[in-house]
């Protein structure tokens, strides 16, 4: 069991900053397109955190051109890049699924400072 | 050269590939073992070689036991067993082999004893449909019709039937080897593998 253990802690990061759901985050991640790589940066709100070590997963949540969209990402993945925290707000739970239902206004969460 | 080790099954986890995917993999810690007799044609009519496998203390190995591991002067090893090789080898009594024979990328064969499930009913263990949970129905569970009426009667030979699930031999084909650790003599292979952690398990080259 300790070896499965060392096995998943080598594969965790800890180079990424400590965002919490609620937070916006700009999140860098390679895209291979043919032989050629980019980076694609998805912005957006973090709308949950799933899981716990190497298998850890969150979610980001946009609008984008009036369109929800949702992206899952591995925390520990290698092709994430790098991810900046832009805005925090105050949350009061650990998933933000209520803001699939909201629109516009309705769907801002309370900043706080950071 | 064996091609065949033996190795107890840790437990899953997933890796990421070169290319950034997940890749699931079971980790089995596999050898070192070690040849404890060689028989041969002239004296057992084939060739073959029986390997060893497992620390075991030394208090726990009855004196037949003692004496085979003895013969061969190896420590004495928790688990036997008996491996096919060609009538040209050059293996010897007393030879240990770990995972380095194993390359990344090839496919191996795994056979285990898989999880027992004791007397399972045929939804279970053979994937009926059953009835309708409600609605005044009083099929549920039970396997149905088993075959047809006076002619032929019987039951036909092989008829899918309720009866003892699992804990049976089962071998998975062309596994591939995603990392061998040779430091911690550990196999890494794509998939799932028979049995639950603990189990031991014949890793063969495919």
């Amino acid at each position: 069991m300790d070896i499965i253990r060392a096995i998943e802690q080598q594969q965790i990061r800890d180079d990424l900053p400590a965002f919490e759901v609620g937070d916006t985050v700009k999140v860098h991640y390679r895209v291979v397109e043919g032989t050629r790589e980019r980076i694609q940066v998805f912005q957006g709100v973090v709308i949950s955190r799933h899981g716990s070590g190497n298998r850890e997963t969150f979610a980001v949540r946009k609008v984008s051109f009036g369109i929800g969209v949702e992206r899952k990402f591995p925390v520990h993945s290698p092709k994430i890049q790098k991810v900046e925290i832009v805005g925090r707000a105050k949350v009061r739970r650990s998933k933000l699924y209520f803001l699939r239902d909201k629109i516009g206004k309705a769907a801002r969460l309370k900043e706080r400072a950071y | 050269m064996i091609e065949t080790i033996l190795g107890r099954k840790l437990g899953m986890t997933q890796l990421w590939s070169d290319d950034d995917r997940i890749i699931p993999v079971t980790v089995i810690q596999a050898g070192p073992c070690v040849v404890t007799q060689v028989k041969s044609v002239k004296r057992d009519g084939y060739s073959a070689a029986q390997i060893a496998f497992g620390d075991v203390k030394e208090a726990k190995v009855n004196k037949p036991t003692k004496g085979h591991f003895d013969k061969a002067g190896v420590a004495p090893k928790r688990h036997l067993s008996e491996v096919r090789l060609a009538d040209d080898h050059s293996v010897k009594s007393g030879d240990v082999f770990t995972v380095e024979g194993f390359e990344v990328g090839s496919k191996v064969h795994i056979n285990g004893v898989s999880k027992g499930k004791g007397f399972a009913g045929v939804m279970k263990r053979h994937n009926f449909r059953g009835g309708p949970g409600g609605h005044g129905s009083h099929f549920h569970r039970a396997p149905g019709s088993i075959g047809m009426c006076a002619t032929p009667a019987r039951v036909l030979k092989g008829t899918k039937m309720p009866g003892q699930m699992g804990n049976e031999k089962v071998t998975v084909r062309n596994l591939e080897v995603v990392r061998v650790d040779a430091e911690q003599n550990l196999l890494m292979v794509r998939g799932a593998v028979p049995g639950g952690k603990g189990a031991l398990l014949t890793i063969r080259k495919a």
